[in-house]
């Protein structure tokens, strides 16, 4: 964003400005409330529930739950994805079957995957599932698609079969949008898993913020609040260094769409 | 050029074939009875099951009720976004001092901000309409902002050449070009705007058809439940329908050669 490099310090006073009014706020008007808490003690509840483990513990299952659907749902819609790009006749013929699913929300699933899993790890896999397999499904389709056509005359040229032309040629190619694919998707999986937490299943960082909040306990509740927010922050930060270091320019033009 | 249309036909006929053949072998599967009836419904109970419910207008209200709260919290957004989004993306100061506060808000799971608003609001439909602006207005705000900071600088210079006033420059000049961006940010909220409907009815029991959705499932009138899938899906898919027609309407000037 801003490419000056150095520290956007005009940045900094908003943020500082609401968490400093709000422990102002709080402390001088003397408010004992069960809805909000100062943010020193929002801090002070962050680092007990990093000391004790509670919050690593709750992490790791929200991860669990949103990696595994990632990769059952994300690994399926892109095997798909790639076989209706380069099997357009496939694509034609389920483009009614696509098209009727795709726009059910993935939340709407719930309770069916409820019904049939019942809690746990099983529901999670299958809503976070949907949702990457659509995303991956449609994303990959176009990358596919989006294949530089000269890369194909020359596949046609070397006589190569349409396997080794999608392995040799097509899948390097889109390669780098595939990997945008990836990183919208795996921000997505961290989304969905954390809805389904706070919706229905007992588990995980999604549970942990309902429960403080209904046991009032409202510095924990910010405490998760701010954690969920660096949870996500890190994941997209990591995902996009990764695109950054791995392919460069290639997979920046395409985001600018 | 024929017989591309005619490619075109059958293919489009060919893909609703396959879609009535996957309707099929889920009756199929339904009436042999391998997977017990409590989950898996044919699709002739859940058609039936739709027709019974509209036309005891249960369905309509549930269906009515997530139309409100999705729309409502939308709109709450749009407006939100579009006035700071303009006021932001026009001033560059302003925009260096929120985009770390922005680069924050989001990655962050709209969703964690329920508890939240149960905390403040309690378990009722400001609650539903708060959570979803709140869920719908970072992508629409950045796109915005996005918009607003990139018109071109020499249409100011013509504006500034014609003379035109302020107010004058923003309306005949700055917002048209916008325009594009505004809008596909309000187009990729209308779905996490749904979603967030559903999610806010289920956990607050609001009238809607997530809370239906739960209740048919907690009941076992699985029928019921896939009717009210049905139902969400087709609300999506209208909706992004709707909003795609309308920007297309809206953006009909920019097709007709600069």
């Amino acid at each position: 964003m801003t490419a000056t490099g150095r520290l956007n310090w005009l940045g900094m006073i908003l943020p500082l400005a609401l968490v400093l009014g709000l422990e102002l706020w709080l402390r001088t008007a003397g408010i004992v409330t069960d809805i909000l808490a100062p943010p020193s003690q929002v801090i002070v509840a962050l680092i007990g529930g990093l000391l004790n483990g509670t919050i690593l513990a709750a992490t790791l299952k929200t991860l669990t739950g949103a990696f595994g659907g990632l990769l059952i749902g994300g690994s399926l819609g892109m095997l798909l994805g790639i076989v209706f790009a380069v099997v357009p006749v496939i694509d034609r013929a389920m483009e009614v079957t696509v098209e009727a699913l795709r726009p059910i929300p993935s939340v709407a699933l719930l309770p069916v995957a409820l019904m049939v899993f019942g809690f746990g790890y099983g529901m999670e896999f299958a809503i976070v599932g949907k949702s990457c397999f659509f995303l991956m499904l449609i994303l990959t389709r176009s990358a596919v698609r989006g294949v530089e056509p000269r890369l194909r005359e020359v596949a046609r040229a070397l006589r190569l079969s349409r396997a080794a032309t999608t392995w040799k040629i097509i899948l390097p190619a889109s390669l780098p949008r595939l990997f945008v694919a990836f990183r919208l998707a795996a921000s997505l999986s961290l989304v969905i898993s954390i809805t389904i937490e706070i919706a229905v299943n007992p588990q995980g960082l999604g549970y942990a913020i309902m429960t403080a909040q209904q046991a009032l306990r409202p510095d924990l509740m910010l405490a998760y609040f701010v954690w969920i927010g660096l949870v996500g922050l890190c994941l997209n930060a990591g995902l996009l260094l990764a695109q950054r270091t791995l392919f460069g320019r290639a997979a920046l033009t395409e985001e600018a769409r | 050029m024929k017989s591309v249309m005619v490619f075109t036909w059958a293919g489009r006929a060919a893909s609703f074939a396959v879609a009535a053949c996957v309707i099929w072998i889920w009756q199929m599967v339904a009436n042999s009875g391998a997977i017990s009836p409590l989950f898996l419904p044919g699709p002739d109970k859940a058609w039936a099951s739709l027709q019974r419910g509209f036309a005891s207008g249960v369905l309509l209200r549930q269906t009515f009720g997530t139309l409100q709260h999705m729309f409502f919290g939308w709109l709450v957004a749009s407006v939100l976004a579009i006035v700071l989004g303009s006021m932001i993306g026009m001033y560059p100061t302003a925009r260096r001092a929120v985009t770390p506060l922005l680069e924050f808000l989001r990655p962050l799971p709209a969703s964690a901000v329920i508890p939240l608003a149960i905390a403040f609001m309690g378990l009722s439909n400001g609650m539903a309409t708060f959570v979803i602006a709140f869920g719908t207005l970072w992508p629409m705000l950045l796109s915005t902002i996005h918009g607003f900071s990139s018109v071109e600088p020499r249409l100011y210079e013509v504006a500034r050449a014609l003379n035109i006033g302020r107010l004058e420059t923003i309306r005949k000049i700055v917002l048209p070009s916008a325009l594009p961006d505004i809008l596909a940010g309000m187009r990729i909220s209308v779905t996490s705007a749904l979603i967030l409907s559903v999610v806010c009815e289920m956990i607050a029991g609001l009238d809607g058809l997530g809370h239906y959705i739960m209740v048919s499932a907690r009941l076992y009138r699985s029928p019921d439940l896939f009717a009210g899938v049905m139902l969400l899906g087709a609300i999506g898919y209208l909706s992004s329908l709707v909003v795609t027609m309308a920007e297309n309407r809206l953006l009909r000037w920019r097709h007709r050669g600069h």
